[in-house]
């Protein structure tokens, strides 16, 4: 039964991640918490793995449909490296609770600006820097 | 070149913020896209996967040095998860790009929530 729960919260980060662009660990990881009884740790590093063949599925369907810049893709990813770097150096520097808030607001911020874009009638209209 | 430094700087931050609180790249990298570099959202959400198959795979290579991956549990929600790709991007090819938007906003209320909740 807890298979059963696993692999369908799996099918739907899946379908989120194909959908919104992004990887799917967002459900990957409580699937995997909370049904497998795994430690938080191992969840994300299972979710982790289980992202590199959905994003590159989703990626190759994207190609398909016209939808990828796929060297803009690659250069994003290369260049992730040094950010991780920074991002732990930073972890290990900050409160994490802070850094929890901090991101919140920072997701609200973006949230509410995807929000009134996505209220907007004319999708030709050209985006401008606030 | 400044397009160049711009995909570099939306790079480092989808690594910085995935090293920080184990979110992929992908709820940074589309935003990014498409308000700096105006993006449309089908192109910003089909770009940001080829960058999070890279950043996942540096990730999952750190992990492997501490001995944490698990490949049996991967597959147990990466296999069904294939599924649901192919599905939510086709899915995808049937909406208005602006709600997109909207649906990536909400994803964004969700994991605010998640992090004030602890």
């Amino acid at each position: 039964m807890n298979e059963v729960l696993t692999a369908l919260l799996g099918f739907a980060g899946g379908m989120v991640g194909g959908l919104l662009g992004v990887g799917g660990g967002i459900l990957f990881v409580p699937a995997l918490a909370i049904f497998q009884d795994q430690p938080q740790v191992e969840a994300e590093a299972a979710s982790l793995l289980a992202i590199i063949p959905v994003a590159a599925v989703a990626a190759w369907r994207q190609h398909g449909y016209g939808n990828i810049r796929l060297r803009d893709g690659l250069l994003v990813g290369a260049l992730s490296l040094p950010g991780v770097a920074i991002g732990v150096v930073v972890a290990n520097a900050v409160s994490q609770r802070a850094l929890e808030l901090a991101f919140a607001a920072l997701a609200l911020a973006i949230a509410a600006r995807l929000a009134i874009r996505a209220l907007r009638p004319s999708p030709a209209e050209p985006e401008r820097s606030p | 070149m400044r397009r160049t430094l711009q995909l570099a700087a939306i790079g480092t931050a989808a690594g910085a913020f995935s090293g920080l609180f184990g979110v992929g790249g992908g709820t940074i990298i589309v935003p990014l896209l498409v308000f700096w570099l105006a993006f449309g959202e089908r192109e910003a959400t089909g770009t940001s996967m080829a960058a999070i198959v890279l950043i996942a795979a540096y990730a999952v290579v750190l992990q492997a040095t501490y001995g944490n991956v698990e490949p049996a549990d991967a597959a147990l929600v990466g296999v069904p998860a294939i599924g649901g790709a192919i599905a939510g991007t086709a899915l995808q090819q049937r909406l208005p790009e602006r709600a997109i938007s909207g649906l990536f906003a909400v994803l964004l209320v969700v994991i605010a929530v998640e992090l004030i909740v602890p």
